[in-house]
């Protein structure tokens, strides 16, 4: 059976992790490879690397993180965040990424969806979308949630999917940082509307939350962040918790 | 020393990287005079199998690569080459399989591509699947897939229905799966075939 996945997320600036992680003995926690390596060890299924580098010499750093990475880490991982062009993604495929993650670039050039697929194959492409619920309508919004868009969320996903994504990252910008669990009432709407995989993201904060969002909503993949680099759920223990609810996991 | 044939169909780093982990040494074949360098042979490919195809033509490695008579393996696309057809681009391929690469209808088997972390189940006794376990996960994804046979399936899959997760007839070997991103299983089979000795 296909397995669900668990995604930890890595924040990463000038190829350095920018939020804390006291999980482990690690040499350098600041050390996005050294972190990799350990999550596939505890088990993650799968690595998303969101880049908030804003300068071209971090940009730099970045395709060197990638390599060290794809050379060091025996799973799959996906780079987002500062992707605007084919130019920009195909440096990150020889680099070794699997994926590559677009968002804001996507709403503002809808066809680099299409170009992108046509270029690397939609399993490349992984189309990243911030929702905000808004008197019971759900809107994309950009820039980490901050700027919301007159565009309806379902829709911009079904588009996205038509136009070529190989997968979906949701992340509700109502539940992200709120440990209140995922917003599966959304992504079970969703999931059911979709033919492509599709990753919830935005609000894990226990190990039931996982239970809940698999079994509430039947998406393929979760992913956090700070209740991984923080230790408060520790990925063996996770898979554990999940294969005691009766949900496959590798 | 892995040769792997190099043809431009898709990247090639994590491949690399990965035989770099587990201490595997290869280079590169452009030409037909550098099959000759290498005791076993590598087919990567991801993307457009047609495409692939296409590629591996233009390379002129065609005929040589049909009479390989040492261990040949074919990744992802690579796999697919090695079977009769398959219906991404309706494309004749190398003809060394009787077997077919067909696409995964929406519906029948899930959702499309196939992706993530799905359990084989493993004939006895292949070479390329010493010491892995039975029902062990391998990375996947893709949207077409080789068709179930008894005859030449060597570890069979399900998603939805059952299909080839890899293949193997005399010296060739096919994987649909990413052995390069599937963990400690993954690199296990990348040594095994390594050391595969053929009758």
């Amino acid at each position: 059976m296909l397995a669900k996945r668990i995604i930890p997320c890595l924040d990463v600036k000038d190829g350095r992790t920018v939020k804390g992680v006291n999980f482990v003995d690690l040499r350098d926690a600041g050390d996005p490879v050294e972190l990799a390596y350990e999550y596939s060890q505890q088990g993650a299924d799968e690595l998303v690397f969101l880049d908030i580098t804003a300068t071209h010499e971090g940009r730099k750093t970045t395709i060197d993180l990638v390599k060290a990475v794809a050379r060091q880490v025996n799973i799959p991982f996906t780079i987002g965040g500062g992707i605007n062009e084919i130019k920009d993604a195909d440096i990150l495929l020889n680099a070794g990424a699997d994926k590559i993650s677009i968002n804001s670039a996507a709403v503002r050039n809808p066809d680099l969806i299409n170009q992108m697929a046509a270029a690397f194959g939609a399993q490349f492409v992984v189309v990243a979308v911030d929702t905000r619920s808004i008197e019971s309508q759900d809107f994309v919004h950009l820039s980490g949630g901050r700027i919301k868009t007159e565009i309806n969320t379902l829709d911009w996903i079904l588009e996205a999917q038509e136009r070529g994504a190989g997968e979906i990252l949701l992340t509700s910008m109502d539940h992200d940082g709120t440990k209140n669990g995922f917003d599966n009432g959304f992504l079970k709407a969703v999931n059911d509307r979709i033919h492509i995989p599709l990753i919830a993201s935005g609000g894990a904060g226990n190990q039931q939350h996982f239970v809940d969002v698999f079994q509430q909503t039947n998406v393929d993949a979760a992913l956090a962040a700070s209740v991984f680099h923080y230790g408060e759920i520790l990925i063996p223990d996770l898979k554990h918790t999940l294969r005691h609810n009766g949900i496959v996991v590798r | 020393m892995i040769g792997i044939i190099n043809y431009g169909a898709g990247n090639i780093f994590s491949l690399t990287a990965a035989l770099e982990r587990v201490g595997l040494s290869y280079g590169m074949i452009n030409t037909a005079e550098e099959i000759d360098l290498y005791d076993r042979i590598i087919i990567p490919g991801v993307g457009h199998a047609g495409a692939a195809m296409n590629k591996l033509r233009e390379s002129g490695l065609v005929p040589y690569i049909k009479e390989l008579r040492k261990p040949v393996l074919g990744i992802c696309v690579g796999m697919q080459l090695l079977t009769d057809y398959s219906e991404e681009g309706e494309a004749e391929m190398l003809k060394l399989f009787p077997l077919k690469t067909l696409h995964f209808e929406a519906g029948v088997a899930g959702k499309v591509p196939h992706m993530g972390w799905n359990s084989i189940s493993i004939q006895a006794n292949n070479p390329l699947f010493a010491n892995i376990e039975d029902q062990s996960y391998f990375y996947f994804v893709h949207s077409y897939y080789i068709e179930y046979d008894t005859a030449f399936t060597a570890a069979k899959c399900d998603y939805g229905l059952p299909f080839s997760a890899a293949i193997s007839k005399d010296n060739f070997f096919g994987v649909q799966f990413h052995p390069e991103k599937s963990g400690k299983a993954g690199e296990q089979l990348l040594l095994n075939f390594s050391t595969i000795q053929l009758d």
